[in-house]
């Protein structure tokens, strides 16, 4: 596979390290979220046939984190963000 | 060594004689033969015994398809199992063997198989080894494993090195026919970066095996004039002897190039083989089509072929299949077999054409509505009986049978995404399905257009359509002159009559019987008939067979042929070796050693070294005069807890940690808080997964007030360097915090012991008196004018420090440490030592971090703050994670001090019946103490803070160990912590 790195360009998803569902970006504030809210953050997960979105890393690379959005049908990339650019677009600060 | 079966013409070098021998004897070749050429030329038409009935088997084809003819090439360590004699290029001293046949390939002993085929049929081993279960390991298997079975492995290393390389191109083309060669051209000339592969020696596909004209001149030449002027281009790249075995995402394909199989020993520096991955903008799918037999009794005799590989051993190669060669076919194409045997002068007995009608050939004879249905020779084919349209039999002595069914596309590598082929009628077979890799066409023959016309018209096209994709302005250029004659097949899978076995697969043996079977016991969806018989599942992946099996299902279940499907085809699309795959990764190359600083001085001292992760560590170091590990491990324990030791500690993982948020940073990625931590001192810290698990832990130093540095344990470098970077970019954007690995830009050294202040005193500038240089003190420090970082922190439980310099200078510290620990006696040790130290103190570590324990369970739960949020804070309170009765650290050892323990162990009550339901923990760590005189150990048991002081067992059916224990505090050595603060 071929990551289309926003800053790097193409390069080749052997680079990269994979997580997950990029929901992850959503984790709930400890000191106001119950046990609940963090047992739906870290356990449940989408599984689409289609269009899919996950966080993967550039370790052999710049350590960017991405939000790549791929078909887990196809493989194709749909595109690809950096995963802080994501994570400030939905709220998130400090 | 006469080649009573050369006859003229070919593209062989017959100035060039190349000796090679097969089953010891020897024979003579020419230079462009295969081994199956050069033994057909030869009159040798046995090559190799079946895999399951060791049926006598000869070549079937004359390319890569070949299910029969597969042989030992070469001798000793380069001896290579299963490689076909139909595109084994011919070389002086070729050393050939055929496999699976005992104790000669003439008089094959395990033939008894044959014999007993009405017991082998298909799912014979499901319905018979199916019990008694214990028999399948010890008796079942090793008998079948012996009796069936291709070649074997010479068990050395092997000699040669292979190689891994990247190419990108804008369009490859995977086939150098006349379709691969026309895309090529086109794409070439209109300036795009082309890769033309072609498995074979010779580029130009059947254009080698034809007497087809092109363009005016003869195909051959005209392949010759073609890749002359792509070898002209500087942005083609042509090559030859390389398979495109895989389509991967994203325009993405593996080549195998070899690059010396067809050398007796590699050239100096070069690679046996290649694996390449080649990046495509765009690909154009040209690998032509494979031709597939008609079934009928025992048609698996030596010298019974393909039709057009008859013809292409006599038009490539000059070889003729037998002094007297017989055709039988459903279709035109076998026609041209006979006609181009004749113009050759071969003898052609008849023509056994299955369709009624028609022009009869001229000058041979052509019978038609007729079918071959059995066939005679045991070791070669002597004869053949057919079925005349008039419905008499007639026997025809042939030494050479030639079977067209028709010719399939191949489309393996369009399937490599599951994309599903779709069935075509008018030429009777399966052509690319919608769905393929993105970015790839096919054309030519593998995309149905069987003629040479069609070919080339398809080859340019789909060039011309990759062109315009990638944006690149080409005009169709006028198309070379080439025969377009259609198939005209009447489609005949397999003869009706007759008793016998009539072959389908003939790499797996599989017969229209098994299929039959299959049908009979209800296995007839195409995935279930594959398993059930075994259809298409051995190394050719059923090239020549799988479509006849698929039709003859068909007929048997009155389905059509779409409606019945097929399978697919899934990389790679011919074997390939190990070799290749490993590349150079072998030996250490598979996993290189990381070496910490002091490595060179440890190996002048025969330190022992162990690995740890990637890095190799120094484990012990033994001195003269002891002779058992204990005895150097023990020696250097007591020595650093009576004077001074000294460990390199490097490989722990560190982090710097830069920022104004980098406190706030910390207490988000840490249970514990660092916010507070004064600067210039170190705190330990204990790091959770979010689910509450301890992941991690270190101590972390403030080295000013927006400076922190962080170790990790060795194991979790990486890691934990990767969730802080989550941490930092995807949860917290906005922190203004800095990260970045130094691991390797320090040499870290642990002095440890009570002269560990005195020792460092003599080499670093700075006072480190207790005062000023306080318990858990951290600082920047220099060394002679070096600088360097100093930490008071102690894993060891002695007044001990960690010294850090720039790694180029870690061998010169080491060699410091040690001359001016001279007068203290100071000695290093290794990570055993280390490992005892930490044990006496209760310190945990690998065995007690094992992914499933949490803060609480290791006697850490006070350190979870609940005043802030940190990963992992709120789902460590989880109810089942926080009973009473849960797992807790505690120590442990054995009431008698003589008694053995071991790692692993698990506490049952005295008295208590040792099975699962007693089991209250077990022990993670275990060393003997010197300090204390005998084994201690480290242990989870359940509600364990409640039961020190309770004796137990602890019992290990590993070791077969079980001992009376007491449960103890797992802090063994010095409680309060006073020789810390000393």
């Amino acid at each position: 596979m071929i990551i289309n790195h926003p800053i790097l360009g193409p390069r080749d998803a052997q680079e990269f390290v994979y997580l997950g569902d990029a929901n992850l970006i959503n984790r709930p504030d400890g000191m106001t979220a119950g046990i609940e809210a963090f047992h739906d953050y870290l356990y449940n997960r989408d599984n689409p046939a289609g269009a899919h979105r996950e966080l993967w890393y550039h370790e052999q690379g710049d350590r960017s984190w991405l939000v790549v959005t791929r078909n887990t049908l196809t493989h194709e990339i749909l595109k690809v963000e950096l995963a802080r650019d994501v994570a400030k677009a939905q709220g998130r600060s400090k | 060594m006469k080649q009573s079966n050369r006859i003229s013409g070919g593209q062989i070098d017959r100035s060039t004689s190349l000796h090679f021998t097969f089953d010891g004897r020897s024979y003579l070749g020419h230079a462009g033969d295969t081994l199956a050429s050069a033994l057909l030329a030869n009159g040798v038409r046995l090559m190799g015994r079946s895999f399951k009935y060791h049926r006598p088997r000869g070549p079937l084809s004359a390319g890569s398809e070949e299910p029969n003819a597969l042989v030992h090439l070469r001798t000793g360590a380069r001896q290579e199992p299963n490689t076909r004699a139909t595109v084994a290029e011919l070389f002086d001293g070729l050393h050939a063997t055929s496999q699976n046949a005992w104790p000669s390939l003439r008089f094959d002993s395990m033939a008894i198989n044959d014999r007993l085929n009405s017991f082998f049929t298909a799912g014979f081993y499901y319905k018979t080894f199916m019990w008694p279960a214990a028999f399948w390991e010890k008796i079942y298997e090793p008998i079948i494993r012996r009796a069936a079975g291709l070649g074997a492995l010479s068990k050395e290393e092997d000699p040669d090195e292979y190689d891994k390389g990247f190419l990108h191109c804008d369009i490859l083309v995977i086939g150098a026919g006349p379709a691969g060669l026309m895309a090529a051209l086109t794409a070439g000339r209109a300036g795009a970066r082309v890769i033309l592969a072609d498995e074979d020696f010779r580029m130009g596909g059947r254009l080698n095996a034809e007497t087809y004209e092109v363009g005016g001149m003869a195909g051959a030449d005209w392949a010759s004039a073609a890749v002359a002027e792509l070898m002209s281009m500087p942005h083609v790249r042509l090559m030859l002897r390389t398979t495109i075995v895989g389509a991967f995402d994203h325009g993405i394909y593996s080549a195998v190039e070899r690059v010396s199989d067809h050398l007796a020993v590699p050239a100096a520096g070069k690679p046996r083989q290649t694996l390449w991955r080649i990046y495509s903008k765009r690909a154009i799918l040209a690998g032509g089509a494979t031709e597939r037999p008609i079934a009928f009794e025992n048609n698996d005799r030596p010298g019974i072929m393909l039709a057009g590989a008859v013809r292409a051993y006599a038009n490539r190669w000059g070889v003729a299949a037998g002094d007297r060669v017989a055709i039988f076919t459903n279709n035109d194409d076998g026609l041209r077999t006979a006609r181009d045997l004749q113009a050759k002068g071969v003898d052609v007995a008849a023509v056994i054409d299955s369709r009624q009608g028609g022009d009869l050939l001229a000058g041979i004879r052509h019978l038609q509505g007729a079918q071959v249905i059995d066939s005679s020779g045991r070791l070669g084919l002597r004869s053949v009986t057919v079925r005349l349209a008039s419905g008499a039999t007639e026997t025809i002595s042939c030494s050479a049978l030639g079977v067209s069914g028709g010719w399939n596309p191949n489309v393996n590598i369009t399937s490599h995404h599951r994309s599903r082929p779709e069935w075509r009628s008018d030429i009777a077979a399966f052509v690319p399905g919608a769905g393929g890799p993105a970015g790839l066409t096919a054309a030519g023959a593998a995309s149905g257009a069987l003629s040479t016309h069609g070919a080339l018209a398809t080859g340019q096209a789909q060039a011309l359509a990759a062109l315009a994709d990638l944006g690149k302005a080409a005009t169709a250029g006028e198309l070379p002159r080439a025969e377009d004659a259609p198939i005209a097949i009447s489609p005949l899978w397999y003869v009706h009559e007759g008793k016998g076995r009539a072959w389908i697969d003939q790499q797996n043996d599989v017969t229209v019987k098994d299929v039959k079977l299959a049908h009979q016991e209800n296995f007839t969806a195409v995935e279930h008939l594959k398993r059930y018989t075994t259809l298409g599942m051995a190394t050719d992946q059923g090239k020549t067979g799988n479509v006849l099996g698929i039709a003859i299902m068909a007929e048997l279940t009155g389905q059509s042929i779409p409606a019945t499907g097929t399978t697919i085809y899934r990389p790679p699309y011919t074997p390939v070796a190990m070799g290749a795959l490993a590349g150079r990764s072998r030996g250490r190359e598979f996993k290189p050693f990381r070496l910490t600083p002091s490595h060179k001085w440890a190996a002048e001292q025969g330190a022992v070294f162990v690995e740890v992760g990637n890095w190799l560590r120094t484990q012990w170091v033994p001195k003269a005069g002891e002779t058992t590990w204990r005895e150097s491990v023990d020696r250097e324990v007591l020595a650093t807890r009576r004077s001074v030791g000294i460990c390199d500690v490097t490989t722990l993982g560190k982090i710097d940690i830069q920022g104004t948020d980098a406190g706030a940073f910390l207490d988000k990625v840490y249970a514990n808080t660092f916010s507070t931590l004064a600067v210039g001192k170190c705190r330990y810290g204990l790091m959770l997964r979010e689910d509450g698990i301890v992941f991690d832990d270190g101590t972390t130093a403030r080295m000013g007030p927006h400076e922190y540095v962080m170790t990790t344990t060795t194991a979790n470098a990486v890691t934990v360097f990767r969730h802080l970077e989550y941490c930092r970019q995807v949860l917290w954007p906005d922190l203004d915090v800095q990260i970045i690995s130094t691991t390797e830009a320090w040499a870290q050294f642990s002095v440890a012991g009570p002269n560990a202040r005195r020792l460092l005193q003599k080499i670093v500038d700075q006072d480190i008196s207790d005062a000023a240089f306080p318990y858990m003190g951290a600082g920047n420090i220099t060394i002679g004018g070096l600088r360097g970082r100093l930490f008071r922190i102690s894993f060891s439980g002695e007044l001990a420090y960690e010294i850090a310099v720039p790694t180029r200078y870690g061998d010169a510290m080491i060699r410091k440490l040690m001359a001016a620990g001279a007068e203290f006696d100071a000695i290093v040790y290794g990570t055993e030592a280390l490992g005892v130290m930490r044990i006496e103190k209760g310190h945990v570590a690998g065995g007690e971090l094992n992914g499933q324990s949490t803060a609480l369970n290791m006697g850490l739960g006070k350190m979870v703050s609940k005043k802030k949020d940190s990963i992992g804070m709120v789902l460590s309170q989880r109810e089942g994670m926080n009973r009473d009765d849960g797992y807790r650290l505690v120590g442990v050892k054995p009431v008698d001090p003589k008694g053995s323990i071991s790692a692993g162990s698990h506490f049952m009550e005295i008295g208590a019946p040792v099975e699962l339901a007693s089991d209250g923990g077990w022990l993670t760590s275990k060393v003997f103490s010197p300090h204390l005189g005998c084994d201690i150990a480290l242990g989870y048991l359940k509600a364990g803070d409640q039961k020190i002081g309770r004796k137990m067992r602890a019992v290990n059916f590993l070791t077969k160990t079980d001992t009376i224990v007491e449960i103890v505090s797992p802090h063994f050595f010095d409680p309060e912590g006073e020789r810390l603060r000393g």
